[in-house]
């Protein structure tokens, strides 16, 4: 049953990374163009998701455990260190260059764009970097 | 600064939906969603290895269904350069798996839960997105 939850989660995170348009890298892209022409749409996208599932997060953490696995799991991280700065420095060039995120960029294999699947087969290939030289968070 | 393009309602109306795929795999499976972490692990793990897979296989889906049942076409504007994608992807992958998460991870499940460092990680993402975005368009 949790497998089939992951696939309809997948499956509804995916509509509303289109209905939101974030599956498109140029409304991202003018997201971050602050000081140009401005599209401010990503950051309702982020009030819309946290409206949602703030509070239910919240409310849900206190239950005994998950409906369909054991326990909860999720990270309790609180780590606040150089990595964590690096990290999303990074990120945050590679998502200025091409507009794309990770889910954004999986989503759109959808769209059979070899531009967005180069994207993405790159990004796999960072994954691999890191876990190769154990950098990873 | 001009606003542009501006579709407040389409981006919340999204961003609810989103949450409540994120409300959805916290309430039965016990993850907060996270897709960098969840795109690596599904290759790299065997743990949770086929929940990750079938999320990415869903997320795919998602707007396959949305192009069959609303008739709609999903037009997406792209860079052409694949040397500017393919830095842009490995500078993708590298540094969520160093910062442990990317705009869902740490921009969506972290704030949620209120947890600083993700809040931190956001911060600094935006702001370095923002200052590329003004370097290769006006420098």
């Amino acid at each position: 049953m949790n497998k089939l939850i992951s696939l309809l989660a997948g499956i509804i995170f995916g509509i509303g990374l289109v209905v939101s348009e974030m599956i498109n890298p140029e409304k991202v892209l003018s997201f971050l163009d602050v000081f140009g022409n401005w599209d401010p749409s990503l950051a309702f996208v982020m009030i819309g998701a946290l409206i949602v599932s703030s509070p239910m997060f919240h409310l849900i953490k206190n239950n005994k455990k998950p409906l369909f696995t054991d326990s909860f799991n999720y990270s309790k991280n609180k780590d606040i260190n150089n990595r964590l700065i690096i990290g999303s420095s990074l990120f945050g060039a590679g998502w200025g260059l091409g507009g794309l995120c990770p889910g954004p960029a999986i989503s759109s294999i959808a769209l059979l764009n070899i531009n967005s699947i180069t994207f993405v087969v790159a990004m796999f290939v960072g994954f691999y970097l890191v876990k190769f030289f154990k950098l990873s968070s | 600064m001009n606003i542009i393009n501006f579709t407040p309602v389409a981006a919340t109306i999204g961003g609810m939906i989103i949450g409540l795929a994120v409300v959805m795999f916290f309430l039965f499976n016990g993850r907060l969603i996270g897709i960098s972490g969840i795109a690596a692990n599904a290759l790299s793990e065997k743990n949770n290895r086929f929940d990750n897979l079938f999320f990415l296989i869903g997320l795919v889906i998602g707007p396959i269904l949305y192009i069959l049942f609303t008739n709609k076409e999903i037009n997406i504007t792209i860079s052409n350069s694949l040397i500017l994608l393919i830095i842009a992807g490995l500078l993708v992958g590298i540094g969520t798996r160093i910062s442990g998460g990317c705009t869902s991870g740490h921009g969506i499940s972290g704030l949620g839960r209120f947890s600083l460092r993700s809040i931190i990680a956001t911060i600094t993402f935006m702001i370095v997105g923002i200052l590329t975005v003004l370097i290769k368009n006006y420098i």
